[in-house]
C-alpha cells in the first residue's frame, strides 16, 4: 500500500516539474509567426504597390515563403531582387533571362493637371504634393513608379517616365555582346 | 635607395617626344570662359556671384560646401555673362552647372596678402590657405587637397610622396613643370611636408624624364627632399603602385593611403600650393599638354580654367588632319570628348587628338584564356575571370574576385590580343553596383514613407472612431437629460 503511495507521489511530482519546465520553455523560446516570410518581406521594396498581384508586400512574402510565387514576382525590384531572393531561398535562376526593368517614376504634366487631389490620396509613399485646384507635383526621390496614381488621374496628366540620368547617376553602358 | 618591384604593368609607346621639348607657353585670353562648378570629387560649389557682376582674377565665384568640396575662382577679370547648364567634360556629355565669364582683357588680379616667411606658417594655416585657393589634386582625380592635408596631419603621416611619374603616354606637362619651374615645385613640396609634419619626402620620377630628374635633384640638394628615379612602367603614376615601388608598403583592400601612414601629392599640386601661399594666387590656370598625331604643333600650354578645348587646338596650329578621336586626359584613362566645345577644368592634364592610325579599330574576338591580362594587371587580379562573371550578370562573383580593387588603369585591355574591352566591363560593373546601392537606399527611404503613411491612416481612422463615439455619448447624455427634464415637468 505504501509503495503505491510513493509511486503516485513521485509520478505526480515528476509530472508537475516537467510540465513547469515545458511551460517556461514555451514562454521563453516562443517562435513568433513565420520567420522566413518576415525575412523575405524585409528584402522586398515595401512600397505596397500590388504590382505582383498580391495585396501588398506582406502577402507577397507569405506566398514566396509558401512556395506559391516565383522569385521573379516583383517588377520594381528588378534583377537585383531576383538575385537576392534566389540566394535566400536556394532557387536556381538564369539571371540573363530576367528582364531588367529601368527605374521609372511618375511625372505631372502641368498643363493637364486640374488639381483634383485624387492622386496623392492613393500614393503609398506620400510622394505627391498638392491641394484642391492647385497643380500637383511628384517628389522624384520618394516615387516608386507603382502606377497607382496613373489609374486614378482623370486627365491623364500623370505619366510614368524613366528616371532622368544625371552626371551623378550616369555610368558606362554594358559593352555590346558581340562575341 | 632600394626600390621595390611592381607586379604586372605594361610598356606602351610613350609618344612623349611629340611635346616633351616644347616649353610651357601661356595661352592668350580666350573670348569666353566656361567654368564648371564641380571640377573636383565631392559636393558641387555654390555660386556667390550674379549675372552682370564684375570680378577680378582670382576672386571667388563659387564657394565650397560640405566637408569634401573646393571653391572656384574667376580665371581672369571680367563680367559674369551667364550662370546655367553647359556640357561637362565627362564621357556622357551631360550638362553641368557652369559660370560663363566674359574677360575684359585687363587680367587684373585681386590682390591678396602673402606671408613674409611661408615656412613659418602653422600647418593648419597652410591647409586653410590651400582650401581657400581651391586647390585639388592635379594628377587627374581632382580630390580637394586641403581635405587630404587635414586627414594626413591628424593621422600623423610619416612619409610624403610626390608623384612626378607622369606615366600616361603623350602627357608632358609635369615633366616641363619640373624642368622649368624646379625651385617653385621644390618650395611647394617643402610646404606640403611642413603642412603634414612628415619625416621623409620622396619624389618619384620615371627614368624616361632624365632632365627633370637632374633638375629636381640639383634643386633639392641641401633640403629634406629626396628625388628618386623609378622605372618607366605604366601605371607607375597610380598612387598605390607608386607607394609600393618607393616604400614596399601595400595599401590593404578597401583601405586608404593613410592606413599605411603615407600621403601622395602630384608635382602639379605642389606647384599650385606654392603659387597660392608664396604669391596669394588661387588655382586659376593649369599646365595642359596638347598632343596627338592630328595636332599640327603639339605643345605644353598654361591655360586659364574654363577655356574651351577648341581654343587650345587653334593655338597649336589647328589640325594637320581631321582627328577621329578626341580625348581629355591621357590615352589610357582619359575620357573621350564628343566635340571641342568642352571647357578645360582643374583635372585636365592633357587634350589629345588622334588620327585613325593611332587608334586600334580591331574587331573583338573570343577570349582564348591566354592570361595576358593576368600578367599585366598591376593589382594581381584575374581580369578574364571577372569579365566572364560580369557577362553572366554575376556581379557578386566579380566582387569576390576583387572587382572593387580594380583601379581601371586599362593595362588588361591594352594587352588583350582578342581586343576585349575588359576595363569597359569593369567600369560598367562598378557603375551598376553604385546604381544598385542607390536603389537600395531609395527603397529603404520609400519603405519608411509607406510605413509612416499606413500608421498615419490607422491613427486617423482611430481618431475618427473616437470622435464618433464621443458624439454618440454626448447625444445619449443630452437625450437622457431631456428625458429627465420632461419627467420633471
Amino acid at each position: 500500500m505504501q509503495m503505491i503511495g510513493v509511486a503516485i507521489l513521485s509520478l505526480t511530482l515528476l509530472g508537475l516539474a516537467l510540465g513547469f519546465l515545458l511551460g517556461t520553455a514555451a514562454y521563453y523560446l516562443k517562435v513568433e509567426g513565420n520567420t522566413l516570410a518576415a525575412e523575405l518581406e524585409k528584402l522586398l521594396p515595401g512600397s505596397q504597390c500590388g504590382q505582383c498581384g498580391f495585396p501588398g508586400c506582406t502577402a507577397a512574402a507569405q506566398a514566396l515563403a509558401n512556395g506559391q510565387a516565383a522569385v521573379t514576382l516583383c517588377p520594381p525590384g528588378g534583377r537585383v531582387l531576383v538575385e537576392t531572393l534566389a540566394a535566400r531561398l536556394g532557387v536556381e535562376v538564369n539571371l540573363a533571362q530576367v528582364k531588367e526593368t529601368i527605374p521609372i517614376i511618375a511625372e505631372v504634366q502641368e498643363d493637364l493637371c486640374i488639381g483634383c487631389t485624387r492622386c496623392f490620396k492613393v500614393c503609398p509613399t506620400d510622394a505627391i504634393l498638392g491641394a484642391a485646384k492647385q497643380i500637383h507635383v511628384v517628389f522624384r526621390e520618394a516615387c516608386t513608379g507603382c502606377n497607382q496614381c496613373i489609374a486614378v488621374c482623370p486627365t491623364e496628366s500623370l505619366q510614368l517616365k524613366p528616371v532622368p540620368v544625371t552626371l551623378q547617376s550616369w555610368y558606362w553602358e554594358r559593352p555590346a555582346m558581340t562575341v | 635607395m632600394k626600390l621595390f618591384r611592381l607586379q604586372g604593368g605594361i610598356h606602351p609607346d610613350t609618344c612623349k617626344i611629340l611635346s616633351a621639348e616644347q616649353p610651357i607657353r601661356s595661352l592668350p585670353l580666350p573670348n569666353w570662359l566656361h567654368i564648371p562648378l564641380q571640377q573636383h570629387i565631392g559636393a558641387s560649389a555654390k555660386p556667390v556671384v550674379k549675372v552682370g557682376d564684375r570680378v577680378y582674377k582670382g576672386q571667388v565665384i563659387a564657394v565650397s560646401q560640405g566637408a569634401v568640396s573646393a571653391s572656384i575662382h574667376a580665371s581672369t577679370s571680367g563680367e559674369i555673362a551667364a550662370i546655367g547648364n553647359y556640357p561637362a567634360p565627362h564621357p556622357s556629355g551631360l550638362p553641368i552647372f557652369t559660370i560663363t565669364l566674359k574677360p575684359d582683357g585687363a587680367d587684373r588680379w585681386l590682390e591678396q596678402e602673402v606671408p613674409d616667411e611661408p615656412l613659418t606658417l602653422s600647418p593648419e594655416a597652410i591647409a586653410m590657405r590651400v582650401n581657400a585657393a581651391g586647390i585639388v589634386g592635379l594628377g587627374g582625380a581632382a580630390f580637394p587637397s586641403a581635405v587630404k592635408l587635414n586627414v594626413s596631419r591628424r593621422s600623423q603621416v610619416q612619409t610624403l610622396i610626390i608623384n612626378g611619374s607622369e606615366c600616361e603616354p603623350y602627357l608632358t606637362g609635369d615633366d616641363r613643370l619640373m624642368r622649368e619651374r624646379t625651385s617653385a615645385v621644390i618650395q611647394g613640396i617643402r610646404l606640403l611636408r611642413h603642412a603634414v609634419g612628415a619625416q621623409d619626402v620622396l619624389v618619384g620620377i620615371e627614368d624616361n624624364k632624365s632632365q627633370a630628374i637632374t633638375a629636381m635633384q640639383f634643386a633639392a640638394m641641401g633640403t629634406e627632399v629626396q628625388v628618386i628615379p623609378i622605372p618607366t612602367l605604366y601605371p607607375m603614376g597610380s598612387e598605390k603602385q607608386l607607394v609600393k615601388v618607393l616604400t614596399g608598403k601595400e595599401v590593404p583592400a578597401n583601405g586608404r593611403l593613410a592606413d599605411i601612414s603615407v600621403l601622395v601629392h602630384n608635382v602639379g599640386t605642389a606647384y599650385a600650393v606654392r603659387q597660392a601661399i608664396y604669391l596669394g594666387r588661387p588655382l586659376v590656370t593649369r599646365v595642359v599638354t596638347v598632343s596627338g598625331g592630328a595636332v599640327a604643333k603639339p605643345s605644353n600650354l598654361e591655360v586659364p580654367i574654363g577655356t574651351l578645348v577648341e581654343e587650345l587646338f587653334r593655338f597649336c596650329g589647328g589640325f594637320r588632319e581631321t582627328p577621329v578621336r578626341l580625348l581629355m586626359g591621357g590615352p589610357m584613362m582619359g575620357i573621350q570628348l564628343p566635340n571641342t566645345q568642352i571647357p578645360v577644368v582643374k583635372g585636365t592634364s592633357g587634350v589629345l587628338a588622334f588620327t585613325a592610325q593611332e587608334i586600334t579599330g580591331n574587331r573583338i574576338s573570343p577570349c582564348i584564356r591566354c592570361a595576358s591580362c593576368l600578367r599585366a594587371c598591376p593589382i594581381g587580379l584575374q581580369p578574364l575571370e571577372m569579365v566572364a562573371r560580369i557577362r553572366a550578370h554575376d556581379l557578386n562573383g566579380a566582387i569576390r574576385l576583387g572587382l572593387k580593387d580594380c583601379i581601371a588603369c586599362g593595362s588588361c585591355s591594352y594587352v588583350c590580343p582578342a581586343h576585349i574591352p575588359l576595363v569597359h566591363y569593369f567600369n560598367y560593373a562598378k557603375g551598376e553596383l553604385a546604381a544598385r546601392e542607390r536603389i537600395k537606399l531609395k527603397q529603404e527611404a520609400t519603405r519608411k514613407l509607406a510605413e509612416e503613411r499606413m500608421e498615419r491612416l490607422a491613427r486617423l481612422a482611430r481618431e475618427r472612431e473616437a470622435a464618433a463615439a464621443a458624439r454618440q455619448a454626448a447625444k445619449a447624455a443630452k437625450e437622457k437629460q431631456a428625458n429627465v427634464l420632461a419627467e420633471a415637468i
